[in-house]
């Protein structure tokens, strides 16, 4: 039991760095980004280019996925969805402009890193083993950075003039830029700061899982659940999202398994019974 | 009294002339090579998007080659090959739309779809419209009467898990076996298959019910459980290029330290990228794969597709067989070329030299054990397994 709770941890604490960039990017603008499994994918193949490719410090490629997703994102937002934002009414237009990003992402991807699974070395050798308890160390490695990266982030948007310049911003738009936010200024950090998170923990995970041109679809959806699970918008709830999804899984393959693959089975009839009696999710409030 | 206009033109005219006379001559050289369009439909993008690539990839490769050297000539003509894709998505409705878009361009013979679900959707369009295609699916009712415009492009795997595990059971003393396979249609089905051959061979199966998304991206939740049963074989069933060497190095760093391998074609360098040391021993089946038993040819045909498309996919020591099949087979029956029962009627006698091994394995339909009619392509069945960034020959089979 105790693998299992482990398992679901580090899982957890993947998928809440995972979710966070796309929660950030919906409470300061309401674009659901279907990018952003896109933009994971993207920062992973800079941290493959660079770490696995040219052999350069891993730490050097995270720090360029990071960089470049971020300026890839603060395009997106000033000549994509800022435009669209100011001529439309209608939130349909973002959302269709976020898919047409990702299928064009998608594209680009394929074409400029192949149809393969791509791997990189490890990062650390070498597996912790108790009784109880076998983990490798660059798990743990990437798990601890995670979890220290979620809390930096908790911080950063707690106590910096930027972080409490967005969090104005998300809770009201119009009073934020009553009391003198540069409102376009600052969503565009966002959007960039959203974007970095996807391309670090693109470039974080790919020592553990590699990276292929075609899972940003399915990356998506799973930070759709946690947002979901969590509440949209709100960054702690994208954290216990992330962590509710994780133990679930890990546990509902280890206790499920003789069923079959019915663990997503179970998680959705969960998620389905869950937003019919809490519809805004663990902490989110109604729309508007 | 001629001007200098009117002798410009005279001049102009001149040449139109002998320009038209030129090419009046010429023509018949001309009329003598035709185009000869090869269809694909099957997944290039998304997740799967390798399976499909690999089969386009080497189908361009070859179809470039030979029209390098002059075409093909299939009886008195001489035909260019032309390829035309149409990318599925590996979504059934999806591959009827890409057949449908064959038929309607005059296309006789298509490879693919890659997948079983789509391979059982083209079915109708294809024995319809008169089309003989070449998938990559395992169902037995695409190859058994009463179809019969089905080919299937590889060796199934209930037609080498048997070898594989009579094999690893004599050799390597496997006596406990456990499966584990993605939650689709085509590795459930090969898991089941599996088993099945598992249990025939007095095997004991200790997890047949282990399944995983496909997208899964961590998969030490879901081999936890299976390590623990200490099997001395596990089994990827129908695992997809870019998760076997994820679901390896799961496995290994949980400590498991058995055999592993995959009824499936992998690819070295994406093993070697995602699992390095840890695939060491990993064991799969390909075509024409090993130095030990390709030809020249096949060593030319890697060098053309990487000089191509930059990086050669061990895949497509399988799938660069389709294109050879067809070519050879409107060969041996030129009439098969727009009437495809013209095909079927060559397929039961035909045989040709293999290009791409150094001797044997002829090139033949089979079949006939597994479907009762000769709807299979014949491809050495290398059984091979990883080491240090290579695959290495184990043993060499074949299927009647």
């Amino acid at each position: 039991m105790e693998q299992v709770v482990v398992n679901g941890l580090y899982l957890g604490a993947q998928y809440a760095l995972i979710a966070l960039g796309l929660t950030l990017i919906f409470a300061l603008m309401n674009v659901l980004n279907f990018a952003h499994g896109q933009m994971y994918v993207l920062g992973g193949f800079v941290t493959y280019t660079i770490y696995g490719q040219m052999k350069l410090p891993f730490v050097l490629a995270l720090v360029c996925s990071g960089l470049t997703l971020a300026v890839v994102g603060a395009f997106c937002e000033k000549f994509l969805f800022r435009p669209v934002i100011r001529r439309s009414k209608r939130d349909e237009s973002t959302m269709l402009l976020a898919a047409a990003i990702a299928f064009l992402l998608d594209a680009v991807i394929l074409l400029l890193f192949g149809e393969k699974q791509r791997g990189v070395p490890k990062i650390i050798n070498g597996v912790f083993l108790s009784d109880t308890i076998v983990m490798p160390y660059d798990r743990i490695v990437v798990g601890v950075v995670a979890i220290v990266m979620i809390a930096t982030f908790v911080l950063y948007m707690q106590y910096s003039k930027t972080g409490r310049a967005m969090r104005a911003l998300a809770q009201d738009r119009v009073a934020a830029q009553l009391m003198g936010v540069n409102v376009e200024r600052y969503s565009m950090i966002g959007f960039a700061l959203g974007a970095m998170l996807a391309g670090v923990v693109g470039g974080l995970l790919v020592t553990i899982t590699g990276i292929s041109s075609g899972i940003g679809g399915p990356i998506s959806i799973k930070a759709f659940m946690m947002v979901m699970i969590g509440g949209a918008g709100v960054v702690g709830g994208a954290i216990a999202g992330g962590f509710i999804l994780g133990m679930m899984e890990s546990v509902g393959l280890t206790v499920l398994r003789e069923f079959g693959d019915i663990t997503y089975l179970v998680i959705f009839v969960c998620l389905m019974v869950f937003l019919s009696i809490r519809p805004n999710g663990l902490m989110g409030k109604p729309w508007g | 009294m001629i001007t200098k206009r009117t002798s410009l033109k005279i001049v102009a005219l001149g040449a139109v002339s002998a320009a038209a006379l030129a090419m009046g001559g010429l023509a018949p050289a001309f009329a003598q090579t035709k185009e000869l369009k090869i269809g694909f439909v099957g997944v290039t993008s998304g997740p799967a998007a390798a399976w499909g690539t690999s089969n386009v990839r080497s189908m361009q490769t070859r179809a470039d080659w030979l029209n390098e050297q002059g075409g093909v000539k299939i009886g008195n003509d001489t035909y260019k090959i032309t390829v035309v894709t149409f990318d599925d998505q590996k979504d059934p409705r999806r591959a009827i739309a890409g057949m449908e878009k064959m038929a309607q361009e005059g296309i006789r013979y298509v490879v693919g779809p890659n997948v079983d679900d789509g391979a059982a959707a083209v079915r109708p369009v294809a024995e319809s419209k008169g089309i003989i295609y070449f998938p990559y699916a395992f169902p037995k009712s695409l190859y058994e009467k009463p179809a019969s415009n089905a080919v299937l492009g590889m060796v199934a795997n209930y037609q080498s898990a048997p070898e594989i595990y009579k094999f690893l059971k004599e050799k390597k003393g496997v006596k406990k076996i456990a499966f584990v396979a993605a939650n689709e249609s085509d590795p459930l089905s090969q898991r089941d298959g599996g088993v099945a051959a598992a249990k025939a061979l007095g095997l004991e199966v200790v997890a047949a019910n282990d399944t995983y998304q496909n997208d899964t991206r961590d998969f030490t939740p879901v081999l936890t459980p299976i390590v623990r049963l200490k099997p001395d074989l596990l089994v990827l069933s129908g695992v997809a290029p870019g998760n076997a060497p994820l679901l390896i190095r799961a496995a290994r760093e949980l400590g498991y330290q058995g055999l592993i391998s995959a009824e499936t074609a992998q690819d070295a360098t994406v093993l070697q990228e995602g699992a390095g040391a840890l695939a060491n021993g990993f064991i799969s089946v390909g075509g024409a794969s090993t130095p030990e038993i390709r030809s020249k040819t096949m060593d030319e045909f890697i060098q053309r597709y990487t000089k191509k498309f930059g990086e050669y996919n061990d895949e497509s020591n399988t799938k660069v067989y389709a294109l050879d099949y067809i070519i050879e087979t409107l060969k041996a029956n030129p009439a098969a070329i727009d009437n495809v029962e013209e095909y079927k009627k060559t397929m039961d006698t035909f045989t040709a030299p293999n290009p791409y091994v150094k001797e044997g394995h002829p090139l033949k339909y089979v079949g006939t054990t597994s479907f009762g009619q000769k709807r299979q392509v014949s491809v050495p069945m290398v059984v091979t397994e990883f080491k240090d960034g290579k695959f290495e020959t184990l043993f060499v089979g074949s299927v009647d």
